[in-house]
């Protein structure tokens, strides 16, 4: 197991300088660069030649290719040319803000969604299956930024009783500083309701239809059979004997939304004014700031990596069949 | 008289299909003495297993049901109508059942060991030593069990996966669980149909064997005469839903009253005598949506003649009324030529010793 775990590992240091390299090669393909973000009829060219000098975006590609590389390996992300901050800085603001989101949304995701998919099994052709089914597909078509500006706009509306609504932007509130400990845990949990729903709904819609599948398959296989036949309850042979095989390829779908769930948290930051690494990516493309750009795509590729590994490490867990010995 | 120890009258099971309603059973009535080894045998497709699943209610509900005025008696206790909880303490504790598919019949995620102890805890088989927790002597009956049927090393087996283990393996886990709960009852599905013949004459003489020690009560159910021949007391033969034969296994070989019984005998290969071709019964078994009227079995019955459009009754016979068959042949024996019957075919399809 371990052993499996340090190949992966390894498997991961040519994959990371893929995405390093590829990050590069679109943002200098892309047209416009940091010293025309400030663009101004009142700089002189003189100026904004000095500021590419500067930057070090007059040395040839390769070289900046080379420099990007080694301060990778450094643990140097460099300067943001947009915040005029190091990047490291503006990755410790943004990332823990993202990575709570993320996993509120994942617990969301994979809770609601298996239990919802496995009472819909349990209950199949049941009216709750039907409704359930219908919700699901409904809030599985419809596209994460639009359901965030409605949320905003149902949330904030003067017609949503007090004590219903919730705060519709940032991580916490402006008095955040006043409150007593209690009130602060309040306060970021009213934070996280919308903008977790935003983003992990849509998914936790799919989870729940792979769910209802896969235990529907499982309650028909032979050892099911021999688990009734043995005389267990109904909601032992279910929640011990079904589930267990039922949530095997469910765990595959954890390396498979988790990207999903990254990329949509761009654009759900955004909306929600949520100030994690989404929101630091979506600025710095506007701005040109490359550094931050190649840093959080790296993070994001980082993030994506470890958790295919965390898929196949708890697929291993979850089913004997796949442990090597 | 006491109640025997199954008691099965007039069971009908339908199944709701796209075709219509299938009469998978459709009234069989037999006993299971204490003890015995009753055999129920009949081709794929005439209800043997549904039967089985039946007996502990164990077919998904709906699309099967079972129809009123079906009775299951254990002991004299009906079944049929029986709260969850009590059927849930007969299920693996009166009466265990083991399949025809060792391969899938074991949780491939849980160990072979916490499977066997999981019965034997649920059905509380087990005696708590001093100082004993539940688990442990579960675990410590478990193991014994495992050893029981004949899996070497079983202390460290107990930890196996079932991918772990071969098909015949499986099945002595199978057999364990079922047993270690000390049923009166076991009902044995194809128990030995996938498995490779020498382990099917080994799987054979375990079960005999603990039978013999256990005194428990077995309901074979197979398609294979040779096992029927080698372990059963008594033998059900099943031809569409319905029970067409009863007898005891000396009887049925040496003089089968119902024709499908003769085909069933006279397709089993002879090693003395060589032949072009096996003999067959020929068709197929009907299908449950659309049972011929009549006797069923006319379609495909050498003798019939123009009585087998009405129902042939079950018509009991012999010493203490122990045999029955389900046939006119019985009000009208001479129709049972000699020389004519299920013969072989050559192979430009005209049947040999067939009509001539």
């Amino acid at each position: 197991m371990i052993r499996y775990a340090a190949r992966r590992l390894l498997e991961a240091v040519p994959i990371l300088i893929g995405i390093v390299t590829l990050i590069f090669l679109l943002l200098h393909l892309a047209p416009g660069d940091p010293a025309t973000a400030y663009f101004n009829p009142n700089v002189s060219p003189e100026i904004i030649d000095r500021m590419r000098e500067n930057l070090g975006l007059d040395r040839p590609l390769h070289e900046q290719y080379l420099r990007w590389l080694r301060s990778f390996f450094t643990g140097d992300f460099g300067y943001s040319f947009s915040q005029h901050r190091p990047v490291a800085d503006v990755i410790r603001d943004a990332l823990p803000n993202t990575l709570l989101l993320s996993a509120v949304s994942l617990v969301l995701i994979f809770v609601v969604g298996c239990a919802v998919g496995a009472v819909q099994a349990v209950r199949q052709y049941s009216a709750l299956d039907n409704v359930t089914t219908f919700v699901s597909l409904f809030v599985y078509s419809m596209p994460g930024f639009w359901l965030g500006l409605m949320l905003i706009l149902a949330f904030s509306s003067p017609a949503m009783p007090e004590f219903l609504r919730l705060p519709i932007s940032g991580v916490t509130s402006i008095d955040y500083e006043f409150m007593g400990p209690i009130e602060r845990i309040v306060d970021r949990v009213r934070h996280l309701v919308l903008p977790s729903f935003a983003l992990g709904i849509a998914s936790a819609a799919g989870v729940a239809r792979y769910m209802r599948g896969s235990l529907l398959e499982v309650i028909n296989q032979d050892y099911i059979r021999t688990a009734r036949a043995k005389g267990l309850s109904e909601r032992r042979v279910i929640l011990k004997h079904a589930l267990r095989n039922a949530l095997i390829p469910i765990v595959s779908l954890l390396g498979l939304y988790l990207p999903l769930l990254f990329g949509g948290s761009v654009v759900i930051e955004v909306v929600f004014s949520w100030p994690g690494m989404g929101r630091a990516l979506y600025n710095a493309i506007l701005a040109r700031d490359y550094p931050v750009v190649m840093a959080a795509s790296f993070l994001f590729g980082v993030l994506v990596l470890g958790a295919n590994l965390l898929a196949d490490m708890l697929y291993a867990v979850i089913d004997p069949r796949i442990r090597t010995d | 008289m006491a109640s025997p120890l199954l008691q099965i009258l007039d069971l009908r099971t339908y199944f709701a299909t796209d075709l219509g309603e299938a009469r998978a059973v459709d009234g069989i009535s037999f006993d299971v003495r204490e003890g015995e080894t009753v055999a129920l045998v009949g081709e794929s497709g005439c209800g043997k297993s549904v039967t089985a699943l039946s007996i502990l209610r164990l077919l998904p509900e709906p699309p099967g049901r079972l129809l009123a005025g079906s009775s299951v008696r254990l002991r004299g206790e009906e079944l049929t109508s029986a709260a969850d909880s009590r059927l849930r303490e007969v299920r693996g504790g009166e009466i265990s059942m083991i399949f025809q598919e060792p391969m899938t019949s074991l949780n491939p995620v849980f160990p072979i060991g916490q499977q066997v102890s999981e019965a034997i805890r649920e059905h509380e088989a087990m005696s708590t030593g001093p100082g004993e927790r539940d688990a442990v002597a579960a675990r410590r009956v478990a193991i014994e069990w495992l050893d029981r049927v004949g899996i070497p090393d079983p202390e460290q087996r107990y930890g196996y996966y079932p991918h772990q283990l071969s098909g015949g393996m499986r099945q002595r886990v199978m057999i364990a669980m079922a047993l270690s709960t000390r049923p009166s009852l076991l009902i044995a599905d194809e128990p030995t149909t996938a498995l490779d013949v020498t382990v099917q004459r080994q799987i054979l003489e375990l079960l005999a064997s603990l039978q013999e020690e256990m005194g428990t009560a077995v309901l074979l159910i197979t398609h294979d005469l040779g096992v029927v021949a080698q372990v059963a007391d008594r033998v059900l033969v099943m031809y569409a839903g319905q029970i067409v034969e009863e007898s005891s296994v000396e009887a049925l070989f040496r003089d089968p009253q119902h024709p499908y019984t003769e085909g069933l005998l006279q397709a089993i290969p002879d090693l003395e005598e060589r032949r072009e071709r096996l003999a067959e019964i020929p068709g197929n078994v009907p299908r449950a949506t659309a049972w011929p009227t009549g006797c069923r079995f006319r379609p495909r019955c050498p003798y019939a003649w123009s009585r087998c459009r009405d129902v042939p009754d079950l018509t009991r016979y012999g010493p203490a009324e122990q045999s029955a068959a389900r046939c006119w042949l019985a009000d009208e024996p001479e129709r049972r030529r000699s020389g004519y019957g299920f013969g072989t075919r050559s192979p430009d399809g005209r049947r040999e010793g067939g009509e001539s």
